[in-house]
């Protein structure tokens, strides 16, 4: 397996082939345009493998990525993205023991990390179920007193800036899977102490018809990040996953540019928040007015 | 006007309609006689009407007259104080605790007697604020009445508004509207608001506080127990005191996109909740097959409805190069038939601009697009002497850089641009800010769901315009705002879903 450490793997007479942890964007997976990395450390403060140390131009460029994507996979039907995210499940169900590893490696007990594994891919055969029901269990027909056929549908909001949660696995399909099963596209700043699961996601994401560009997964320091992505102008909302005010409160002031939507999600347990109310504040409404006559 | 020299390519002689050629209507103007307007107006806190604690006025004046009508008490912050915490208490001690369906029951009431006093306040809404007495009389105060009778019906079905969820009220709202419909937009904020549980601070628009104040009397009137409603009045700095107060938990505003970025900004990380219905610069879209004399009727409904003093008009005209200048042509005609004047006459298109500083805005707007290189159209109609009037303006040839194409101008001018393909019209519709709303003219059903589907915005009109209704919800993508009003959208406003179990 990937994170095996190497003196241990040396003495079993083998030296191991070390993976090299990139991010994922437009569906390529690119180091850091600016060459920095920062470590992921092992829960006793041992460097376990370098990542990418992200910077505002690998922001601005997944943003890019994101926006050419969007109306491509809005424009998918619902039964489709159905499908590729019931896809998504089924890979991560056949990866594992590779996730399992990872979150055992950043300090999980074996039965925690297999309890996440399978609480995250439960969590997106869920969301792949809502695709095409949550649009008739909250669009409305609109009985207005003239003579018009009027209705409000939901809508994709966009590109969805997302800081993901600390919750390294769980967190970060609970956050990503209702956004992109409702039509969105989304750049995802893993931040926190266990960068490697996130990134290994973007493997399977990659290899489950995902279209590139749909989720982006970057690595690195919150406080250069969050910054211009909650600031750039081509980002419709933001879904902001941490538990501190003061963080959500800055970044929101940033979104005020354009408008930004901000949703924000303190939770640090992960394992309840799945409803499709984490879709629908993902969406606009759309009230469209048609006359009824000859 | 008879002269038909435009380069329309018609032959046949036309019948053209003006206001120079002895079809001139005889006035009509409705009589104000039974209206009661008071010279002094006070503050409706805790039920009761009540001078500035500071003692300090303003003065609203007619538009269309330039004459004062009334004194209007000026809330301060003090002022604001008081009513957040008559508000607070009504929420904590009555309206909170009373069964939802005779809190339904009250908003009813209020229902009620606006239709049974709306002559008199369609009057009241255009001597205060200049629109014509057709429509404050066919839209504004029905509509208004509408609102409270839809969501006075929602009150004791509160569990039904989020599938799975229970739902309850967020507290003390503190709302701000404008001037361009001041009875609907305290409708639309009031309504929802009590009928959901909440109880409210509202502020009226500067120039136009009446109808809100007579609304005041009303509620007083209907029975509402004091400190439900709140309405204070005052200009922005009033407006200011009331979205910033510490305790209100939630925050409503309409108005311009600038003052709404100042709102937001003002909450953020304060976990408050807020809807904002913003600015817009809505595209009418006008296709080669659209059939063009409804299209025309549509884009003076889009721009002239209330001289353009709202929010989602449609202010830019797409309109298909193989179509557009027999579009044009007729635009211009039809232009050339509306009346500019008197508010409260019957006959009257386009009433009083609703203030100087309004005027002034649109004036300078017309500046902007001649020295921009637009090419000005504007009607010949008479105006009267006194009062603030804007005739009905076309800037031809506009180009999508031009400020009168990008900039919300709030008024009776409609900048026009051409387009060749849908996807080019859908591009130049979507290239702006602003996002509230959009009009397509197609007689082809499938091309009319294709481009009302690929506008970014909240509300779409396909072969109609600025239609609006209490269960059909309104707001705006991007920069318009934040939020929906009206409908099931509009009651989730004013609620929050209980976690789930």
């Amino acid at each position: 397996m990937s994170e095996q450490r190497p003196a241990a793997a040396a003495a079993a007479g083998r030296l191991p082939v070390l993976k090299t942890h990139k991010v994922y964007v437009g569906g390529k997976f690119p180091r850091s345009e600016s060459g920095r990395f920062d470590r992921a450390l092992a829960p006793d403060g041992t460097p376990i493998a370098n990542i990418c140390r992200c910077s505002r131009k690998d922001v601005r460029d997944a943003v890019t990525a994101a926006r050419a994507a969007q109306a491509g996979w809005a424009g998918r039907t619902a039964y489709n993205r159905g499908q590729i995210l019931y896809r998504i499940a089924e890979m991560l169900e056949g990866r594992s023991g590779q996730f399992e590893a990872l979150l055992t490696a950043g300090g999980a007990t074996s039965d925690e990390a297999a309890a996440e594994v399978q609480a995250a891919v439960d969590r997106l055969l869920h969301y792949a179920g809502w695709t095409d029901k949550f649009q008739q269990v909250f669009s409305s027909v609109n009985p207005v007193a003239t003579s018009h056929f009027n209705f409000s549908i939901l809508e994709a909001m966009g590109v969805i800036g997302v800081l993901a949660p600390a919750s390294p696995l769980l967190g970060l399909v609970s956050s990503i899977a209702p956004a992109i099963a409702g039509g969105n596209t989304t750049v995802a700043l893993v931040t926190g102490s266990q960068p490697l699961p996130a990134v290994t996601f973007g493997e399977v994401l990659n290899s489950s018809d995902v279209p590139g560009g749909v989720v982006n997964i970057l690595t690195g320091r919150r406080d250069e990040m969050l910054a211009p992505l909650a600031a750039h102008r081509d980002v419709d909302a933001l879904l902001l996953c941490s538990p501190d005010p003061d963080v959500a409160r800055s970044a929101e002031i940033e979104a005020v540019h354009n408008l930004k939507r901000v949703a924000v999600r303190p939770h640090e347990d992960w394992t309840d928040v799945q409803s499709p109310y984490e879709i629908t504040d993902l969406q606009e409404v759309k009230t469209t007015w048609h006359p009824i006559g000859s | 006007m008879t002269d038909s020299t435009e380069s329309t390519g018609h032959t046949a002689p036309k019948l053209r309609l003006g206001n120079d050629d002895g079809w001139a209507y005889a006035p009509a103007p409705e009589s104000t006689d039974h209206v009661e307007l008071r010279e002094r107006y006070g503050l409706f806190i805790d039920g009761e009407f009540t001078d500035a604690a500071d003692g300090r006025t303003f003065e609203t004046a007619n538009p269309a007259t330039e004459e004062k009508i009334a004194e209007v008490a000026l809330a301060s912050d003090a002022d604001v104080d008081r009513a957040v915490a008559a508000a607070r208490r009504a929420y904590d001690e009555v309206w909170s605790q009373l069964a939802p369906r005779e809190r339904g029951k009250y908003v009813y009431r209020i229902a009620r007697v606006l239709q049974e006093r709306s002559r008199e306040l369609a009057i009241t809404e255009s001597l205060d604020g200049g629109k014509p007495i057709r429509e404050s009389r066919d839209v504004d105060i029905p509509l208004a009445a509408a609102h409270f009778f839809y969501y006075a019906g929602w009150a004791d079905k509160l569990d039904y508004a989020f599938p799975g969820r229970g739902a309850r009220p967020l507290g003390v709202a503190g709302q701000v509207i404008p001037w361009n419909f001041p009875l609907l937009m305290a409708a639309w904020k009031i309504a929802p608001a009590i009928a959901a549980g909440n109880t409210v601070v509202l502020k009226p628009a500067e120039t136009t506080p009446l109808t809100a104040l007579k609304l005041a009397e009303i509620i007083r009137d209907a029975g509402l127990p004091p400190g439900v409603v709140n309405i204070v009045t005052g200009a922005g700095e009033t407006g200011a005191s009331v979205v910033q107060h510490q305790d209100v938990d939630k925050v409503a505003f309409t108005g311009s996109t600038e003052v709404g970025k100042l709102i937001r900004r003002a909450l953020a990380g304060s976990g408050k909740h807020y809807t904002l219905e913003l600015g817009g610069k809505a595209a009418n879209l006008v296709f080669e097959d659209a059939a063009v004399d409804q299209a025309v009727e549509g884009i003076v409904n889009g721009i002239f409805f209330n001289q353009g003093h709202v929010c989602c008009a449609g202010s830019r005209l797409l309109v298909q190069e193989s179509v557009a200048d027999e579009v044009i042509s007729k635009l211009k005609d039809r232009m050339e038939t509306l009346i500019v004047g008197d508010p409260l006459d019957k006959n009257t298109d386009i009433g009083a601009i609703n203030s100087r500083a309004q005027l002034d805005r649109i004036e300078e707007y017309l500046e902007i697009g001649e020295a921009e290189g637009a090419e000005p159209f504007q009607t010949s109609c008479p105006v009267p002497d006194r009062g603030y009037w804007c005739r009905p303006t076309l800037f031809l040839q506009a180009s999508q850089s031009h400020r009168v194409v990008q900039e919300e101008i709030f008024g009776p001018v409609l900048a026009v641009q051409t387009f060749r393909t849908v996807d080019e019209g859908i591009a130049m519709a979507n290239n702006t800010p602003y996002g509230l709303s959009g009009g397509v003219w197609s007689d082809k059903g499938a091309k009319a769901f294709r481009v009302t589907s690929r506008i970014r915005a909240g509300v779409l009109w396909a072969n109609t315009y600025n239609k609006f209704d209490p269960t059909a919800p309104f707001g705006g993508y991007k920069e318009s705002g934040i939020g929906r009003e009206g409908g099931l959208a509009g009651l989730h406003a004013y609620l929050q879903p209980e976690q789930a179990a």
